[in-house]
């Protein structure tokens, strides 16, 4: 059984975040002044050289190219993590079956599939997607699996009681009962779909925020390197928050 | 025959049916050589190689490498975890940061690693354990958490010294879910050195993989895919029995 | 919500030539298990209150699942109003189960309407039932909660009013009371009482508190262990207009100590006098 992350990080004070954040920049310019220009850029010079890229066409091209990477794993990995999910959990014994062997590909290192993926789909976005799919399809499947098989069963039987039909009982009680651990599902698809797509631009791509960070590292280029790290952290920071707030909001209400 | 066994030997004949069916893809020409060779070669490959010994060092490289990570990240996973829990003021203060952490894809640090500890094993070390220390961490304020309560009252009931309630009581009863920890830290101390070793690196399977893609040799890269997806997945499933063997004897466990 | 009630001055339901629930050789028995229940010859008078008893595991939960058309018996007839049950629980039926089954993503009001709007019954009347039942069960400063934010009692009440609003004929409760404590049960049963009264609609109880049992019914019926069977059906006698307070009734010691004395017997088997308990 696999849990959502934050499943022990309780909600800290903006107070505490703020702390949080500032230490992690003195420990940043820490960094630097130990390591010094060679090896990365102090955080000032960080965002400097980040908003100037950020003025660039070209930069925004690569951002472009993972966005849409992104997009499209993301979409597949949802629709077929769900769709997976919901006939293994409905259906007992495949579920069963299946439950094990998806369990066994989410703790493996997926890198080792690239090269046959780049095999089959060749060097583009088609291979970027791919990476991406197979990142998050899994926790998707599993979050969804694992919903539907721990639906209390007293509200199936509630169902019956009141005498819903079959597509009824589904629409109404089923799917509601499932939503929040499939969106917590969801937003851990959401976080390995990125990664996935980075990676495979990290590995083998000319375009792509991933590409850039290597690229940056073998050009010699610190700040460039360090610049698109942080915006691709702050990215996946913002994007988690925000859903991690639509969650609160809207599904896992009251709890 | 019993449900389970329905079960696993349902399984055990997808799985041989699905590589039956790769196999006669690959050996009618329907799936070109160029992309995918025979399960059956890839095994007679990896067999070589494994014989032939120029595997060795690679595997060396990268077993040393993960049982560094995973040593390191179980030992500052439990100081960590036993810190928080009995802190709560630190606990307060990484909140933020843990709520956000698995978002980050932190793998992209690793070129900066490289550029900071050079290109040996340390960033990989690094890699290894940027996910394995939460994991640790968490799974041990998981387990401390669930020590009920009654229990530390019996001890106490007992007269059970501080010392003797530790070793006793939660140990014993936090067990199963350390083990979960150093369950997890082992995944991602592979994912996360493999994937390392693949983009940047000089040595180890990851990089071998990697290399042997470059060069177009498409027998040992199959080879090592087989090796390591083998083998991370026996020790996994071993480790994942194991837990599910400890979590069993859970008192009150849900 | 009142509907005429049908009974004689000393609360006595008035006698109806076909049962309102009939069950006749009813077993129940899972595959490769022992059986589990019967078998079953019981009749129910429309409008009676009547309370199931027995040692733990003797197939009371079972016993329900099969009168509702929740599950099907492995043999005998089950009939409801004359007509047959199995498979499908029947219109006219409610049932209270032993645990929380308060839809989590729902509101307190929007689970009690949950019925109702499935059926297609127009807004207007679906708002004044609801608002009728919230009214009834206490629920009013309750309506835009959600379960999670209620105690147990309350979600109970809710699931309770979820059925109510339907208007059943027949309530089954499984031990609705169980996860209470003593005092809300004992309220909670002055309630049942009321609700039944309101409702005229037959009550089958399912129990394991001999008092409550005692106190709350028309008759009671005492279930053997495993595999259940009835060895009696105790009637009570007491007046249609009754509560908790029954309790210092004289004749309410000699009701209890009449289910204690078949029970106790029983009850030493299930914990294992033959090996066969839970």
């Amino acid at each position: 059984m696999i849990e959502a992350p934050e499943h022990h990080a309780r909600r800290g004070s903006a107070l505490d975040a703020m702390v949080t954040v500032v230490v992690l920049l003195a420990l940043w310019q820490g960094v630097y002044g130990y390591v010094g220009d060679a090896a990365i850029a102090p955080p000032l010079t960080a965002v400097q050289h980040l908003a100037a890229m950020l003025a660039t066409a070209s930069f925004w091209d690569h951002i472009m190219a993972t966005l849409t990477a992104f997009a499209g794993a993301l979409a597949l990995a949802a629709v077929l993590g769900t769709l997976l999910g919901l006939v293994f959990g409905i259906r007992r014994f495949a579920g069963d079956v299946a439950e094990p062997v998806l369990a066994g590909l989410y703790s493996v290192p997926k890198v080792t599939l690239y090269p046959m993926i780049l095999l089959m789909f060749g060097l583009g976005m088609g291979a970027k997607v791919a990476f991406g799919l197979i990142h998050g399809v899994i926790p998707i499947t599993l979050f969804t699996l694992s919903a539907v098989k721990a639906i209390n069963p007293v509200l199936l039987r509630t169902a019956r009681a009141l005498r819903l039909s079959q597509f009824e009982t589904i629409r109404t009680v089923l799917a509601p009962a499932v939503l929040p651990e499939m969106v917590t599902g969801l937003r851990v698809g959401f976080s390995l779909t990125l990664l996935g797509v980075l990676i495979g631009e990290m590995f083998a791509s000319q375009k792509g925020l991933g590409f850039l960070i290597v690229n940056g590292l073998s050009l010699h280029n610190v700040k460039q390197t360090t610049a698109v790290i942080l915006m691709v952290v702050l990215l996946a920071i913002a994007a988690n928050g925000s859903l991690l707030w639509l969650d609160r909001r809207l599904v896992h209400r009251g709890e | 025959m019993t449900r389970q066994r329905a079960v696993t030997l349902t399984r055990l004949a997808w799985l041989l049916g699905a590589i039956a069916v790769l196999e006669a893809l690959c050996r009618s020409g329907m799936i070109s050589p160029l992309s995918l060779i025979p399960p059956s070669e890839m095994a007679v490959a990896l067999g070589g190689m494994l014989w032939s010994g120029e595997m060795t060092a690679d595997m060396i490289q990268t077993f040393s490498t993960v049982a560094i990570a995973l040593t390191l990240s179980i030992v500052i996973g439990l100081v960590l975890g036993v810190a928080v829990h009995a802190l709560p003021r630190l606990s307060r203060g990484l909140d933020p940061l843990l709520a956000s952490y698995y978002s980050i894809p932190t793998f992209v640090f690793y070129p900066l690693f490289v550029a900071i500890f050079g290109l040996n094993t340390i960033p990989l070390i690094v890699l290894g354990m940027a996910f394995g220390v939460p994991a640790m961490m968490m799974s041990t304020m998981n387990g401390l958490d669930r020590i009920p309560r009654v229990l530390l009252r019996t001890a106490k009931a007992h007269h059970l010294g501080r010392i003797r309630t530790v070793a006793l009581i939660v140990l014993p009863c936090a067990v199963p879910y350390l083990f979960t920890g150093v369950k997890l830290a082992l995944a991602y101390a592979f994912i996360g050195i493999i994937a390392g070793e693949f983009i940047l690196a000089s040595g180890g399977l990851g990089h071998a993989i990697a290399y042997a893609y470059d060069g177009f040799d498409s027998r040992t890269m199959y080879a090592l895919m087989l090796f390591v997806l083998g083998l991370v997945t026996a020790l996994n499933m071993t480790l994942h029995a194991w837990e599910g063997r400890l979590m069993r004897r859970r008192i009150g466990h849900d | 919500m009142a509907v005429a009630a049908i009974s004689t001055q000393d609360g006595t339901p008035a006698s109806d030539p076909a049962p309102h629930v009939g069950l006749r050789g009813v077993t129940r028995v899972y595959p490769g298990k022992l059986a589990a229940l019967g078998p079953i010859d019981l009749d129910l008078v429309k409008g009676e209150f009547f309370s199931v008893v027995g040692p733990s595991g003797c197939g009371k939960s079972t016993l329900l699942d099969v009168l509702s058309g929740l599950g099907r018996p492995t043999a005998g007839s089950v009939t409801f109003e004359g007509r047959p049950v199995s498979g499908t629980v029947p219109d006219g039926v409610g049932i209270v189960f032993q645990e929380d089954a308060s839809f989590p993503w729902l509101t307190v009001h929007s689970n009690i309407a949950f019925g109702l709007r499935r059926v297609g019954i127009d807004a207007a009347e679906v708002e004044r039932r609801v608002d009728d039942v919230l009214g009834f069960m206490g629920l009013r400063d309750f309506a835009n909660a959600y379960p999670a934010q209620l105690s147990g009692g309350m979600r109970q009440r809710v699931c309770i009013a979820r059925t109510l609003v339907m208007r059943p004929r027949l309530i089954l409760l499984d031990e609705p009371f169980g996860a209470l404590d003593q005092q809300t049960r004992l309220l909670m049963g002055d309630e049942l009482l009321r609700l039944w009264r309101e409702t005229n609609a037959t009550v089958l109880l399912i129990t394991h508190a001999l008092d409550e049992a005692a106190m709350l019914s028309d008759r009671i019926g005492v279930m053997s262990a495993r595999p259940g069977r009835f060895l009696e059906c105790v009637p009570t006698h007491w007046p249609r207009e009754r509560d908790s307070r029954i309790v210092s009734d004289p004749a309410f010691g000699h009701v209890t100590a009449r289910l204690w004395s078949h029970l106790r017997a029983e009850s030493l088997k299930a914990i294992g006098g033959t090996g066969v308990g839970r």
